[in-house]
């Protein structure tokens, strides 16, 4: 539908763009409109970092209430997406602080690995490991196992390979610098599909059968 | 190009950012080594299944209360 546009070279405006605009005039239906695109989003970065039911539920209120009246502040020239993230990261940090009173919180906070390690189980995953589980147990093996990520590690991990943020934005968001997330990112990953494996390896052989232990 | 190195460029080639040299050496070690495969393989794995499931469900009435939060602070006339 753009086609000739793009032939043109025409950068087309972010449709978030009018949407903010049209809230700035005083539309509410507008901004209705972006929390419906972004709550599911701001509500599992919320979920992920506090840990929380309703810390996220409340973390999801705020954010959405901030962003409404600051939205004079924002600037056209990053996402909206983008930004509403970054203070529901901030909400979400905000609301474990008052927590853990007197502990600090911190993404920041320093994170013990062996320095490129290489993973030495062999374990391939079987065809379709998502077939051994109904859906609630999947859900259930999938939370237990990025809960049990140090929180700087699951932080990078949900922005960038759930959420979809770039590296800088990632970057930006956390106040990390890029190689930070990289490397972040990488044992994340790493240790997501380890913890992963338990569940989904190749079972030993066709004769092995439900019973057997 | 050993294994280290080879995981240490793991994110570079799902990120799709590789040069065509590294590139070619990278493939050339995946070819050798089924170790690395099997990393390679079940990582993609692991971040898809992660895109694609909701594991955290939306709470029901949490958008009309903030719509109603919202109503309450709107300033102009909405
Ligand atoms: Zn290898």
């Amino acid at each position: 539908m753009s086609t000739i546009q793009s032939i043109a070279g025409e950068l087309e405006p972010h449709p978030d763009v009018a949407l903010v605009e049209r809230v700035r005039e005083g539309d509410v239906a507008a901004y209705d409109e972006l929390v419906r695109k972004y709550e599911r989003q701001v509500f599992r970065i919320a979920q992920h970092i506090t840990q929380n039911r309703e810390d996220a539920e409340d973390v999801m209120q705020d954010a959405f209430l901030k962003a409404y009246e600051k939205l004079d502040q924002f600037q056209g020239n990053s996402k909206f997406y983008t930004w509403l993230v970054r203070i529901a990261v901030n909400e979400s940090l905000m609301r474990l602080r008052k927590r853990r009173t007197g502990k600090m919180v911190s993404i920041d906070e320093e994170i013990e690995t062996e320095e490129g390690s290489v993973p030495r189980d062999l374990a391939d995953w079987a065809p379709d490991p998502e077939q051994n589980y109904n859906q609630a147990e999947l859900a259930e093996i999938l939370r237990k196992t990025i809960q049990g990520l140090p929180q700087g590690f699951r932080i990078v991990f949900v922005l960038r390979d759930v959420e979809g943020l770039s590296t800088e934005e990632t970057a930006e968001t956390l106040n990390l610098s890029i190689p930070a997330v990289k490397s972040r990112l990488l044992r994340a990953r790493l240790q997501l599909r380890e913890r992963l494996s338990r569940y989904f390896h190749r079972k030993k052989g066709p004769g092995e059968t439900r019973n057997e232990k | 190009m050993k294994c280290s190195e080879f995981l240490a460029l793991l994110d570079d080639l799902m990120d799709d950012s590789l040069t065509p040299e590294v590139r070619a050496d990278f493939e050339q070690h995946l070819s050798g080594c089924e170790h690395c495969e099997v990393i390679l393989n079940t990582t993609r794995k692991t971040i898809e299944i992660y895109r694609s499931h909701e594991i955290y469900d939306l709470p029901a009435g949490l958008r009309e209360r903030l719509h109603a939060a919202i109503m309450t602070r709107c300033k102009k006339s909405c």
